[in-house]
């Protein structure tokens, strides 16, 4: 390879950059023009909201594109050589080794039936023409620095046999075998949990200052880009909308989708007490390439000449956007005064109880809606086959207890695996537990038989993260909404229809959307549904697991602020579960932690937050990455390595005591949940830390 | 319970009321489906060519009177010409009448067997696959118990057995044809049991009667409609192989798979007229059958519809 003066020239340079991809009925043009460049040892990180190009950008520079894609114009220069120019030979050899890529999910990027030392050592065998020995030599020395624990016998173990952290780690020694100049990291930690998430983003960093790497690394998340890039490109609609350092984009963001984006999160709201900021809409299709400013439609500022006039990126130096009515220096980030809701009267609206109320009102102190009392669930593991061996028993949720008042909302957080999703399949009466009571409105759940436990489902209703997965593609809106009224038998006839089109326009949607199916709505409209469908019964209790784990933060505002406004309407209680505690303080009065299947802490939200006292707790807060390049990490506690243990056969005592730094013999026993109002289940709870004023995760 | 229907109908009539929310009505459910058909070019033309043999071989013998029933064995082998444009076979018996008459045998054999081989399979499949657990593998095992024999040499030895007749090839070809729906059917209903929406229905109460009312045969439908297309195409073919291996019915009724056997006897005597024309009215509707249930396919997906 040869020298590179390195910081003069730059590594990769994308010069107008149009990428097109013929679809059935037309062609969508992906890639309006894409000017971008990165230095060696830099990272420049790339976001935008999904639908935008970020992907898009990544697989034309890798000669990835789907099928039909094509890269219809400008240039890909790497290290001066145009990759749009040379030969399909010359390409791919210069792609195979001076271009590394990470995919997002590292199991489908496997092959399940090669070793890992075969898969990591492919490139080598190919492009480097090494024998055998020699590439697992080089696998091995690979391995070892991205951090693999026990690196000689993960060669020879298959995918499956890894955790998705580790998986993870694999892809990036695939990436890194052939010594790359630039590495492409899309969305390399999205499906992974915070902590693991922590680990991953440090190694990246740590590898591109050893090679003197450019990276580029693509995602969503405004805190992973604030922490780890140098360099920042907003892209919208295909196009690089604004470019900065990091530091000065988030300080100074001039493009008003920066701005909205970045108004749009849960931390800011946190922090000014303000509402979610959302942006109305969501990004053009582009089937046909739109005249003017592509954010115009969508921006509360946008001018007559918006529509009109295509922007250009401008701006001295560094820091380049592209819009006509940029957000003035010292400006203040937008507040949301102009959520496009559809405003009901609430007098209009009459609630639709079952009318039942009689039995079931023995009237409880303090309007408690859920009570939870040592409520546990085991699963059976059991190998596949005809003759079902019996493999042990998975632990999923462990004796956990947890009160709910009216019109609160009590937030479930903790990593995959968990049990915060079975704790809420439990309390929404989808599965019964092994152990313990789950009480609604005073009545027993899990007890209940026959046509009672079809009444229970009035009371508790389910909102899901995959709204589209959860609702039946072959039936319409209308029959959708429909389903819990009939099934209830609450309603009839006209009465069903009335109810509907008052829930459609509840939540915002117009009444057509009824003659629609499930596919023709975006993911923030599904969810809007997804809520109404579960508000349709009035229930006390909405469960809602992850809702808006799989939008845009921009959607995702809109949605959370529904629920909010919903729920002051109607009075119910939200038990709102998420792996994002930045989310779940903005929505939850108080917060409980899950690890393994127990409830490791529990409390008011501000209170948790500012101050854990379980040290998991705490190591949850150091691993979420801070929206906020100025973001100075007090002196660390807590850095977990590695991921949790399986739920079969869970450790005994304290079940964190296995990753814990504090952990004694007494954690062998176990602890029990104690405080007042702020508990935690912990031999040795952080100390109570005095005069501490951080009221946001993530200040 | 109320269906679906009329309750759409009621909501239709609610918003035409109030012109406030007065939506234009969007087109039927099976009317968006038969565009998605339409727009597939090969199914139309499966459609076309099934139609055009069915009325070639029911009601072309009222156009065209033949007698197919004694033979003459003066006029065989005549090559087409004037007064039987498609020549005769072995026994003098006109081609393009025999033709028609086969064709009778042929459709009637292949769309009720396939009919039934779907009828079954579904029937088993779906308990197999709702049911689960011990009974699922039970009759699963069946199933595969039943694949491990060979269909031909089952066939073979019942024809010989037993003097095949119209309803008799139907029942003897359905009851093997149904191992391959079962399956498909068990396997669709496996996954639409755990699918999300159907643990969504149970959360507002809803019982497995509702989910496989509402739910599972909504989804599952298209795939069986799809299958009893290829069933039928298959059906076909296995007249025409019983037929070909002189197992089908006996003379002097006919069909497509005999027609072709025979006329292979003749295949070095420059007998084509006895060769071809059998052989493509197979081919041609085993192919028109796989092209409608690609159609089908394409017109049961909700998410190829326009929006």
């Amino acid at each position: 390879m040869t020298e590179q003066d390195s910081g003069a020239v730059d590594l990769l340079r994308l010069e107008g950059l149009r990428t097109e991809i013929a679809v059935r009925g037309g062609t969508v043009h992906a890639l309006g023009g894409i000017d971008l460049s990165v230095r060696a040892g830099e990272t420049l990180g790339i976001v935008g909201e999904s639908g935008c190009g970020k992907t898009m950008t990544a697989l034309s520079i890798m000669g990835l594109l789907p099928q039909g894609g094509r890269v219809a114009g400008g240039k890909i220069l790497l290290e001066g050589e145009d990759l749009t120019k040379e030969s399909p030979q010359e390409v791919r050899r210069l792609r195979g080794t001076r271009i590394g890529m990470i995919f997002q999910d590292p199991l489908t990027s496997l092959n399940p039936t090669m070793t890992i030392a075969k898969q990591v050592g492919e490139p080598l065998r190919i492009h480097e023409k090494m024998s055998k020995a020699q590439a697992r030599e080089r696998c091995l020395e690979t391995l070892r620095r991205v951090g693999m624990p026990r690196p000689e016998s993960v060669l020879n173990s298959y995918p499956h046999q890894l955790s998705g952290g580790m998986r993870q780690r694999v892809m990036i020694a695939m990436a890194l075998v052939c010594r790359p100049r630039l590495l492409i990291a899309d969305e390399p930690t999205t499906a992974l949990d915070v902590t693991t998430q922590r680990q991953i983003l440090e190694l990246i960093d740590d590898l591109r200052d050893e090679y003197q790497m450019g990276v580029i690394l693509i995602t969503h998340d405004l805190g992973v880009v604030a922490g780890h890039t140098d360099r920042v490109a907003v892209m919208y609609a295909g196009r690089v909308a604004e470019q900065a350092s990091t530091a000065e984009l988030f300080a100074d963001p001039r493009h008003r989708y920066t701005n909205s984006l970045l108004a749009a999160l849960p931390e800011r709201a946190l922090r000014t007490g303000d509402k979610l900021f959302s942006i109305p809409g969501s990004p053009p299709a582009l089937r046909e390439e739109p005249v003017g400013c592509r954010f115009a439609d969508r921006c509360p500022w946008a001018l007559p000449e918006c529509r009109t006039t295509d922007p250009v990126l401008t701006g001295g130096g560094e820091h380049q956007f592209a819009c006509l009515n940029p957000r003035l220096a010292g400006e203040d980030m937008p507040a949301d005064d102009d959520v496009n809701l559809t405003v009901v009267d609430p007098s209009s609206v009459e609630t639709l109880r079952p009318q039942d109320v009689g039995e079931e009102a023995e009237v409880i102190a303090d309007d408690v809606v859920l009570e939870i009392n040592g409520v546990s669930k085991e699963y059976s593991a059991v190998a596949s086959g005809f003759l079902r061996r019996k493999m042990g028993t998975v632990s999923a949720v462990d004796r956990v207890s947890l009160r709910l008042e009216r019109g609160r909302t009590y937030g479930l957080v903790g990593e995959s695996g968990c049990g915060k999703s079975t704790m809420g399949r439990l309390i929404a009466g989808l599965e019964p537990p092994s152990g313990g009571q789950v009480r609604v409105l005073g009545t027993d759940i899990t007890r209940v038989k026959g046509e009672a436990k079809r009444r229970v489902h009035r009371d508790v209703q389910m909102m899901f993260q995959d709204s589209y997965a959860a609702m039946d593609p072959r039936m319409r809106i209308d029959e959708i909404l429909a389903e819990p009224l009939r099934i209830q038998k609450v309603a009839t006839g006209k009465s069903i229809m009335h109810r509907i089109e008052e829930m459609v326009a509840q939540v915002g949607l117009p009444v057509d959307a009824l003659d629609r199916y499930p596919h023709e709505f975006s993911g923030g409209q599904l969810q809007r549904i997804g809520l109404a469908r579960s508000l349709t019964l009035s229930p006390d209790v909405i469960v809602a697991d992850e809702p808006v784990s799989a939008l845009d933060v921009s959607v995702q505002a809109q949605v959370l602020n529904l629920m909010k406004d919903l729920q002051v309407e109607y009075g119910m209680s939200y038990v709102f579960i998420s792996h994002d505690l930045a989310v779940v303080q903005y929505m939850a009065d108080r917060i409980g932690v899950m690890y393994l299947g127990r409830l490791v802490e529990e409390g008011p939200a501000d209170e948790v937050v500012a101050n854990p006292r379980h040290p998991y707790t705490q190591a949850l807060i150091e691993a979420i990455p801070v929206p906020d390049p100025g973001y100075v990490k007090e002196d660390s506690i807590i850095q977990l390595q590695g991921e949790p243990p399986s739920a079969i056969d869970p450790p005994s005592g304290c079940r964190f005591r296995t990753r814990c730094p504090f952990a004694t013999e007494l954690c062998t026993t176990e602890p029990e949940l104690v405080g007042g109002e702020h508990r935690v289940a912990c031999h040795f709870p952080l100390p109570l830390r005095v005069g501490s004023q951080a009221p946001v995760a993530v200040q | 319970m109320t269906t679906n229907s009329t309750s759409h109908d009621e909501g239709a009539r609610a918003r035409q009321a109030e012109p406030a929310v007065g939506v234009p009505r969007r087109r039927g459910v099976w009317r968006q489906g038969a565009e998605v058909f339409f727009q597939n070019r090969l199914a139309v033309l499966g459609l076309i060519i099934v139609i055009a043999l069915v009325l070639f071989s029911f009601v072309g013998p009222l156009f065209y009177r033949t007698d197919q029933v004694h033979t003459s064995l003066p006029n065989s082998y005549l090559p087409p010409g004037p007064g039987h444009p498609l020549g005769t076979d072995g026994l003098g018996y006109d081609q393009l009448g025999r033709l028609m008459v086969g064709g009778q045998t042929s459709i009637t054999v292949g769309l009720l067997a396939g009919i039934f081989a779907t009828f079954i399979g579904t029937l088993w499949g779906a308990v197999a696959g709702f049911i689960g657990g011990k009974v699922d593998a039970f009759m699963m095992r069946v199933v595969d118990a039943l694949m491990s024999i060979p269909a031909l040499f089952l066939f073979m030895l019942m024809a010989t057995i037993v003097t095949p007749s119209v309803p008799l090839l139907i029942v003897i070809i359905g009851a093997f044809a149904w191992l391959g729906p079962a399956r498909l059917v068990r396997g669709e209903t496996l996954s639409l049991r755990s699918r999300e929406y159907i643990m969504a229905m149970r959360g507002m109460g809803g019982t497995s009667g509702r989910a496989i009312r509402t739910h599972i045969v909504r989804n599952a439908i298209g795939t069986v409609v799809v299958n009893a297309t290829f069933q039928v195409a298959d059906a076909v073919l296995y007249v025409a192989y019983l037929s070909f291996l002189g197992l089908g019915v006996p003379p002097p009724a006919a069909n497509w798979g005999g027609m072709l056997s025979t006329g292979l006897t003749d295949a070095y005597s420059g007998n084509w007229w006895l060769i071809f024309p059998p052989g493509i009215a197979i081919i041609l509707i085993v192919l028109a059958f796989n092209f409608i249930g690609d159609g089908l396919r394409d017109a049961f997906e909700v998410r190829l519809r326009k929006r």
